[in-house]
């Protein structure tokens, strides 16, 4: 096995042995040959990093994304959030783990294990060494990927998007993007798998992916009422500040639970996305300064994220000063894309999805190829050729991009064509709280 | 009977209370306002995203003396309030047609 295959999708061999868990045949086979049993602690962590992935979204993103919108839009933005993230459970068990996981299939999407068909307690999920898993707890752990992927792609489109919309847009995203991206990385037959691109825990397939599909739906669903001539400052930045630690804590699972065992490399997966995170939430204030502005809370907190999204595809494929180096880079890119191109170019990603979690994670991508190699301290092997690997990073993310940008496009005028996309002028103008919800945030 | 309405800086107020209770002021209402003078308001700016806002917040104080006290007053919260810099407030008077004391029922400056 080469060094970096070790490190790759997180579904990568077990595709195949999945594959011996299904068919009657093969069961019997696997019993001759004594079963590969889950290793209890290897379980648990699973289970408690899926769980960690939830908490990113429902509490962590919704108080994140809802203390950046107006007061008016606050429950809509956290209903948002929580609703696409339910939608995507219930289409990853009846379909989604087939498309990106099923036993039959090739290097762009499978099939089978439709409705979770054939799956019991004792079915198992290889990891990256000769461990295995509880197979629900794989099909669990990636269930939340998918939740939070949707959900992020809404921090470009809040404020403006009819409820019904959204969900119309969710179920058709998560089918024809989603699911094809992450059955091409994570899969073992998957095109970027087999390319070899480095993405430990979902760069590509999660903020690449979300970041320029909430850009393309940001463009077609248009700005907000009165951007940006009319202030639109965050209405609570303590509750920004609390979801921020809320996505910092729930990405250990992220990251580390990307691993798939509690072994040496969620170990380093868990220092990086400390150490790089800290680093890019302090060299965001630092940018500020140096930009005249004061250090803000505000800064602080985008730091955080920017450094969260570039370390993921970096967390086990980087040493902990290559990753605080990877953090302080996608920091002061980020800043200066939303501070300035964005203002520049006067589109409305309104929470900045694009600016953060796309541009943070292309610099993540591309940043890994250059941390993995080992005279920067990555777990890269002496024969490591940084060129080819960046050639093949490259690759993968504007195959990314390109994907995203036409299925995000198709999924919106499917969702304007059944329901209109945005709210009327005056729902708009009141606040999507009472227009679409009957409710108020704050009485 | 004059009514003594400042608008000061809200770190002043402490200042502007320790010396009225000096003087002997028995009552003052206090209340958080919003405006603007010659201080022009602050910038606020979020990633990027530049709002100038025009209100600065203020502290309004209000005081009700007889007539011979009021110039202490005025000359109290005019030192007491000063920092020096703009943006330090307005101090207005003006006269008082009565005073009544809900409880009792008193009136004019026995109500005070």
């Amino acid at each position: 096995m080469t060094p970096f295959k070790t490190f790759c999708g997180a579904a990568g061999a077990l595709g195949l042995s999945l594959f011996a868990a299904l068919p009657a045949w093969a069961q019997e086979v696997a019993a001759e040959a004594a079963p590969a049993v889950p290793n209890p602690g290897n379980n648990a962590w699973m289970m408690t990093a899926t769980i960690l992935v939830l908490l990113m979204i429902l509490p962590g993103l919704a108080l994140f994304y809802g203390g950046l919108t107006r007061s008016k839009n606050m429950i809509a933005t956290m209903t948002q959030i929580g609703a696409v993230a339910a939608l995507a459970m219930i289409i990853w068990v009846m379909y989604g783990y087939g498309l990106a996981f099923g036993p039959e299939g090739n290097s762009i999407i499978s099939w089978g294990k439709f409705f979770l068909a054939g799956i019991t307690p004792d079915s198992t999920a290889a990891t990256f060494t000769d461990e295995v898993i509880s197979e629900y707890v794989f099909v669990s752990f990636q269930m939340t990927f998918a939740a939070i992927t949707i959900a992020l792609v809404l921090g470009g489109l809040v404020e403006r998007m009819k409820f019904s919309a959204i969900m119309v847009f969710a179920i058709v995203w998560l089918t024809i993007v989603y699911f094809p991206v992450a059955h091409m990385v994570w899969e073992a037959r998957g095109v970027f798998f087999v390319m070899g691109a480095l993405d430990f825990a979902g760069g590509t397939v999660v903020h690449i992916n979300a970041g320029v599909s909430a850009l393309v739906a940001a463009l077609i669903l248009g700005k907000r009422k009165g951007y940006p001539s009319e202030p639109m400052p965050p209405h609570s930045l303590t509750l920004t500040m609390v979801g921020t630690g809320l996505l910092w804590v729930g990405w250990f699972g992220f990251n580390a639970g990307s691993a798939l065992e509690a072994n040496g490399s969620a170990a380093l997966a868990m220092i990086n996305t400390f150490v790089a995170t800290a680093s890019a939430g302090l060299f965001w204030m630092i940018t500020e300064r140096v930009m005249g502005h004061k250090g803000s809370a505000l800064g602080f907190c985008s730091g955080i994220i920017a450094g969260l999204v570039a370390v993921t595809p970096a967390a086990g494929n980087s040493g902990p000063f290559g990753a605080i180096i990877l953090g302080a880079v996608s920091s002061i890119v980020c800043y200066f894309f939303v501070a300035k191109v964005k203002p520049a170019l006067g589109y409305d990603d309104s929470l900045d999805a694009f600016g953060i979690h796309g541009v943070g994670g292309i610099v993540g991508a591309i940043g890994t190829a250059v941390v993995f190699a080992p005279s920067l301290g990555g777990p890269g092997g002496e024969d490591y050729a940084m060129g080819g690997q960046l050639v093949t990073q490259i690759t993968a993310v504007l195959a990314t991009i390109a994907i995203a940008a036409v299925g995000t496009a198709i999924a919106m005028y499917i969702a304007k064509a059944l329901t209109g996309l945005r709210v009327s002028k005056e729902v708009e103008q009141e606040g999507l709280d009472l227009g679409e919800h009957g409710e108020r945030a704050y009485n | 009977m004059k009514l003594i309405m400042a608008i000061i800086k809200p770190f002043k107020l402490d200042e502007v209370r320790e010396a009225l209770s000096a003087l002997g002021v028995a009552g003052m209402t206090v209340s958080e306002v919003k405006g603007f003078g010659r201080q022009k308001g602050q910038t606020e700016i979020y990633r990027g995203a530049e709002y100038s806002t025009n209100m600065v917040p203020k502290i309004k104080v209000e005081v009700v003396c007889d007539d011979a006290l009021a110039p202490r007053v005025v000359e109290a919260v005019q030192q007491a309030a000063n920092s020096g810099a703009i943006g330090d407030g307005k101090i207005f008077v003006l006269d008082v047609g009565q005073a009544i004391r809900i409880r009792t029922g008193e009136t004019g400056e026995t109500a005070l």
